[in-house]
């Protein structure tokens, strides 16, 4: 399992994961799972393209990723973007699906880049994969706390002088390379559930910013991991056991939000019932709207 | 922030605006608006909703380019870019699920713009201690911003805004969310604040009751329209009459103030939400 290819396999996984989590705790952070669906689909399109007229996948993908972060950065630039988001998603599963259509011959390759091809990669891909990643920690690291401040309060960023839109296009450049590094190794579907399931079930464990980073770029390793062990012994693809660890970890997550407010609220119960209503009083008789 | 490195000059005017007039989408939203802010003072910007506040903020921040007008930041146009104003927006939309503490919330506004991940520094987190302190937040701290109540993320934001040492702290529709007791809190917090670091602070509010025994002056908005001074030179109904353009009436009942319009008026769904009937009677 250690031995031979497997070891590009397990350097490029960890890589992926490791970066996956980070980005990917910033895109739950931001409301834009949806984005990091679309953007890998559109990779997913170009790459398909770029292997019909016989240039290399990486770059179609990488092309195909930026157009598509940047055009629902600009299209959506006021306000929430989820339907120029659907409508990039849309527009690029077409393009992939005409591109699959006229190139059957290639439709292993496609399954790969769908599902990834985590244990077959080659140590071109090893170097490739690491100078990306190194550029997309980097660019979160620089921009960590203006993306955590326009995240979190907009509107207050932007009072003070940061100016969120630019932000918003470094951080959907940075899904676009994150995707470009990921999808050919990881593949488009489940770069999505490695960006969404670690961030989304590690904010359910700490009420801290950076822990919640740690913890997101810890359980993605851990799902990568054992999706490979996993994968290698049972011969079922990994695809399947990342998807199916990430909804583990978050409904955990959910579990234990869930189980630490009732502990919480059998606490608080007695303290808290004398208060209640008398402010409910209060706060309706003599605040009344008049008619 | 016991300390305050600026100490301000009481008085000293900080914001002043100019004949200021707007036109977005081929409609006029203010018209000549002219007003001043004072260190150490407290400002309502009264008016219902839809008269303009929020338009007005904008304007301050540089958020909108007024079409007509000046907007002066201590007897200087005003640069976009700009740590010395503090805002703290009507509703932020918070997920409950962000894994952020108050005190992360407060520490964003000391540095939140800058480029890195901050290094765990004690002069850092002694300074958000102190302004979770001047706020009285040390008790949720450490809490989820997500799960705070209303009056708790209001004073939670007012520190975020208040670290960063702005001069002028703009406020929109604080008390909008609150319960009486919170709103109470909330408004003897930034009267203290005002006095204590003489900043300048304007609040808007639908409902200038709340505000009445901590306010310096008022700004009173209608239609895009405004009135400034001293609250008794404004709120009175000769001013305000021309300033909605129709007769109104300005009742004083127990410390509260009851501005009605007259009977036969058109206008009256306008004015409704600017009144209040029932005292509060707390005392
Ligand atoms: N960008 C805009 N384009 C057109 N009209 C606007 C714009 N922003 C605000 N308005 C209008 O300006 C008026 C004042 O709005 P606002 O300042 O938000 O009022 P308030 O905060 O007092 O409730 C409203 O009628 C609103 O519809
Ligand atoms: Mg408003």
């Amino acid at each position: 399992m250690f031995s031979g290819f497997m070891v590009n396999a397990w350097i490029v996984a960890t890589m992926v994961a490791v970066v996956a989590g980070i980005i990917g705790f910033f895109t739950v952070l931001r409301g834009s799972a949806f984005v990091a669906h679309a953007v890998p689909q559109a990779g997913f399109a170009g790459a398909a393209g770029a292997s019909l007229i016989g240039v290399s996948t990486l770059a179609g993908l990488g092309t195909f990723a930026a157009i598509s972060a940047l055009s629902i950065g600009f299209l959506g630039k006021r306000g929430r973007h989820d339907a120029v988001t659907a409508l990039t998603l849309v527009f690029m599963l077409g393009l992939g699906a005409l591109f699959l259509s006229w190139s059957e011959e290639y439709a292993s390759a496609i399954y790969a880049l769908l599902f990834g091809e985590v244990l077959g990669v080659s140590s071109n891909q090893v170097l490739a994969t690491a100078a990306l990643g190194v550029v997309c920690i980097a660019a979160v690291v620089i921009l960590y706390r203006p993306l955590l401040l326009t995240s979190v309060v907009p509107e207050m960023a932007e009072a003070r002088g940061v100016r969120t839109h630019r932000m918003e296009l470094c951080f959907l450049v940075v899904v676009a390379l994150v995707t470009t590094m990921s999808v050919p190794v990881v593949g488009a579907l489940l770069m999505f559930s490695l960006m969404v399931g670690a961030p989304g079930a590690a904010r359910s464990f700490t009420d801290k910013p950076l822990s919640a980073l740690s913890l997101s770029v810890g359980i993605s390793v851990a799902i990568v991991w054992t999706a490979i062990a996993a994968s290698y012994e049972t011969d079922w693809p990994v695809g399947f056991f990342v998807g199916v660890l990430g909804a583990v970890f978050f409904i955990a997550g959910r579990g234990w939000v869930a189980w630490r407010r009732s502990a919480a609220g059998r606490v608080d119960s007695t303290g808290h019932l004398a208060t209640g209503p008398m402010q409910l009083a209060t706060a309706t008789g003599m605040n009344g709207e008049p008619t | 922030m016991t300390d305050t490195s600026r100490p301000g000059v009481r008085d000293e005017e900080i914001l002043s605006l100019e004949g200021v007039s707007l036109w977005l989408s081929g409609r006029e939203i203010l018209h000549d608006v002219a007003f001043s802010l004072r260190a150490g003072e407290l400002t309502g910007l009264i008016g219902s909703n839809g008269a303009g506040k929020t338009t007005i903020f904008r304007v301050i921040l540089g958020l909108e380019t007024p079409s007509a007008g000046k907007v002066l930041f201590a007897g200087h146009p005003r640069q976009r870019r700009s740590k010395s104003i503090g805002y703290v927006p009507q509703s932020i939309g918070l997920d409950p699920d962000v894994p952020l503490r108050a005190r992360d919330l407060v520490a964003l506004g000391l540095d939140g713009d800058r480029f890195g991940i901050p290094l765990p520094s004690r002069s850092r987190r002694q300074l958000v201690d102190e302004v979770l302190e001047a706020v009285d937040a040390q008790g949720f701290a450490d809490a989820r911003v997500g799960k705070l109540s209303g009056g708790e993320l209001q004073r939670t934001l007012i520190a975020h805004a208040l670290i960063a040492k702005p001069r002028l702290l703009l406020l929109d529709e604080p008390l909008a969310s609150l319960d009486i007791r919170s709103e109470q809190e909330v408004v003897g917090l930034l009267a203290k604040i005002a006095k204590a670091h003489a900043i300048a602070v304007l609040i808007s509010a639908h409902e200038m009751n709340p505000l009445l025994p901590v306010m310096d002056r008022v700004v009173y908005v209608a239609s895009g329209r405004a009135a400034s001074g001293p609250t008794e030179e404004v709120v009175r109904e000769d001013v305000l009459s021309a300033l909605y353009g129709h007769h109104v009436d300005v009742l004083h009942v127990h410390d509260r103030i009851l501005v009605v319009a007259g009977k036969d008026e058109t206008h009256h769904t306008e004015l409704e939400r600017t009144r209040t009937v029932v005292p509060r009677g707390l005392g």
